[in-house]
């Protein structure tokens, strides 16, 4: 049955159970982004405000989490922070997903020529990893936390065209895109009104995978200066910041690690949780088991 | 086969072309000028003209490229601009370090790897199965950077085991040598673990199922012969394919740790470079990078095709 109701297209059945994965991740992912928007309201301190007289103190009642190097409190930075890598991870995938699903789409749709090309280019790209891609188009301007997000979306545009592509693959002789033809439906129509509906769940697996890798990618790029600039409070930057008192103060670096923590096992359980529902491959698995 | 590995080879060329083209366009275009670059905002117009022209910088970029290109084929990698040494001698001293930290992480993610997966599925779903699932989990969770922060705490500033960053050449005796390469090459195995034993243990688990286990077990073959010669000779099949992936993973990895742990070696040499602009060490070392990639993973797949016979490449340009 759920073979069949993949095939036809037809959105997951409603009657299938949550997965316990997807729960627990979408209460951990849930909470973080909750929490990270409404910092600037429930932050207990301000967290840009330095202060030398409460440089750092150990976390107690006032300061949860301790204060760092310039007294500012560590829990508002990392509140403030979380929107930060919130949003970078978050823009990042969007970027590859708007430049990678269509191109993806184009070369599974088309294949010959236009696919080879398209595929060759990805191969160049991947044959680089993916922080030195990163690194490159970073090198060359002043860094920002925007254009942290540009070349990590950037890095990951040709792993979505190719799980696009694959998809694609799948539907390019399907009836219904056969019929589409037939109906001499433009290829943009056909590509985006006919394929992509169907060829979305892998695609959604795929993209919440790549917040996360995109949410620690674009923190060790921020880690080795190249992505935010202080006194913001990413968590790769915090870190970074904190690395020198790692002796006298190791809740600094502690607190954004462990959240950073929290953050991508969140997500990935929701991956999971996606996967197991929408993914076919998977379902065929369990089917035949 | 040699028809594959021609072709291979043919390819990666191919791709190193590419990514020198790519490098080389990023790093001549977007700054407005390289001269600019290493005068500083304020140097006299003169002065950064007379450097264009001395620099090439006013010709073509396609002459530009050929230029350095064919430079670039000949082994002359430039010269770097911050330092005033060639590039080659700089860099090839980096990769050597760079590799002692590879390698070594290499083998041990491999070997640790393989070993857990093998545990983990021999308890499949007892206790030691999620001890090993959670463990191995939290290493890939979390950036290796907050990782070797971690080990800085415990083993440098906690325990005061090992020195908490920095390099020893073998010349300054072996203890000292090794002891800078425990706490980063730790790091690097603890983030790369998951992939392999995860594998490794679910490849195992469906070939301790298959018929050829049980009638290895029916002949009466000891369990460890079993399990060594049959079982696992069968499931590493995918193990080798997800260590050609970690590469990669593990380049990039390098690029942090090195930086975290101050190791001079082809990262911190790339960061170095990056963030003093010193666009011919940067050109230089990123090509270093990706054919190095490229030729791993050319190996892989060889030694994917050597083990599994099932596999013949030839037909078929993967």
């Amino acid at each position: 049955m759920a073979e069949l109701s993949f095939e036809s297209g037809a959105p997951a059945p409603a009657r299938r159970p949550v997965p316990a994965q997807l729960k627990a991740g979408l209460v951990i992912v849930g909470s973080i982004v909750l929490l990270s928007l409404l910092a600037p309201w429930i932050a207990p301190h301000p967290w840009d405000t330095i202060s030398i007289r409460t440089r750092f103190q150990p976390p107690s009642m006032t300061y949860w989490f301790g204060t760092d190097d310039y007294g500012r409190d560590v829990l508002s930075r990392l509140l403030m922070g979380g929107r930060l890598s919130l949003a970078m991870g978050i823009g990042a995938t969007l970027i590859s997903v708007l430049i990678g699903v269509p191109v993806g789409l184009a070369a599974g749709y088309f294949a010959g020529k236009v696919d080879e090309v398209l595929m060759r280019v990805a191969d160049v790209l991947m044959a680089i990893p993916a922080i030195m891609l990163g690194l490159l188009v970073l090198a060359v301007t002043p860094p920002a936390l925007w254009k942290t997000a540009v070349a990590v979306g950037f890095v990951y545009v040709p792993l979505i065209a190719r799980v696009a592509r694959s998809v694609t693959l799948g539907f390019a002789n399907a009836e219904f895109v056969e019929a589409a033809r037939a109906r001499a439906e433009s290829a943009p129509y056909i590509l985006f009104r006919e394929i992509l509906p169907n060829a979305w769940p892998p695609l959604i697996v795929e993209a919440s995978l790549r917040v996360t890798y995109a949410i620690l990618l674009g923190s060790a790029l921020s880690f080795l200066g190249l992505g935010a600039q202080p006194p913001s409070s990413d968590w790769g930057l915090m870190i970074s910041e904190a690395r020198a008192f790692i002796d006298r103060a190791p809740w600094i670096a502690l607190a954004p690690g462990f959240a950073m923590c929290l953050l991508v096992i969140g997500i990935n359980l929701i991956g999971d949780g996606l996967r197991e529902r929408l993914d076919p491959r998977l379902k065929r698995q369990v089917a035949r088991l | 086969m040699a028809g594959y590995v021609l072709r291979r080879l043919f390819l990666i060329v191919l791709v190193l072309v590419a990514v020198s083209l790519l490098v080389f366009t990023i790093t001549s275009i977007l700054p407005a000028s390289v001269a600019h670059l290493i005068l500083g905002p304020f140097a006299p117009p003169e002065q950064v003209k007379a450097l264009e022209i001395k620099l090439g910088l006013n010709d073509p970029i396609l002459v530009q490229y050929w230029r350095w290109a064919s430079r670039f084929m000949t082994g002359d990698f430039g010269e770097s601009m911050l330092m005033n040494r060639p590039v080659a001698p700089i860099l090839a001293e980096a990769i050597q370090r760079s590799a002692t930290l590879a390698i070594s992480a290499f083998v041990l993610i491999a070997v640790i790897g393989i070993a857990l997966g093998v545990i983990a599925a021999l308890h499949h779903n007892r206790l030691l199965d999620h001890v090993v699932s959670v463990t191995t989990y939290l290493g890939i969770a979390v950036p290796e950077f907050f990782w070797s922060i971690v080990v800085i705490l415990v083993f440098a500033a906690y325990l005061g085991w090992l020195p908490a960053s920095g390099y020893e050449p073998l010349s300054a005796g072996f203890s000292v040598w090794l002891k800078h390469l425990i706490a980063p090459t730790l790091t690097l195995v603890f983030a790369h673990l998951a992939h392999v034993s995860r594998l490794t243990r679910s490849s195992m688990i469906d070939v301790l199922e298959s018929p050829y286990v049980t009638a290895a077990r029916a002949k009466g073959l000891p369990e460890r012969v079993v399990i060594v010669r049959h079982a696992l000779r069968n499931a590493l099949l995918p193990t080798i394919t997800v260590l050609a992936l970690d590469i990669g993973r593990l380049m990039g990895g390098i690029v942090v740790i090195e930086t975290v742990f101050a190791y001079p070696g082809l990262g911190r040499l790339l960061i170095f470079s990056i963030q003093q602009r010193d666009l011919p060490m940067l050109q230089a070392a990123i090509l270093v990078v990706a054919a190095i990639y490229a030729f791993a993973n050319l190996c892989a797949d060889l030694l994917y095709a050597w083990l599994n016979p099932k596999i013949r490449y030839g037909r078929t340009v993967v």
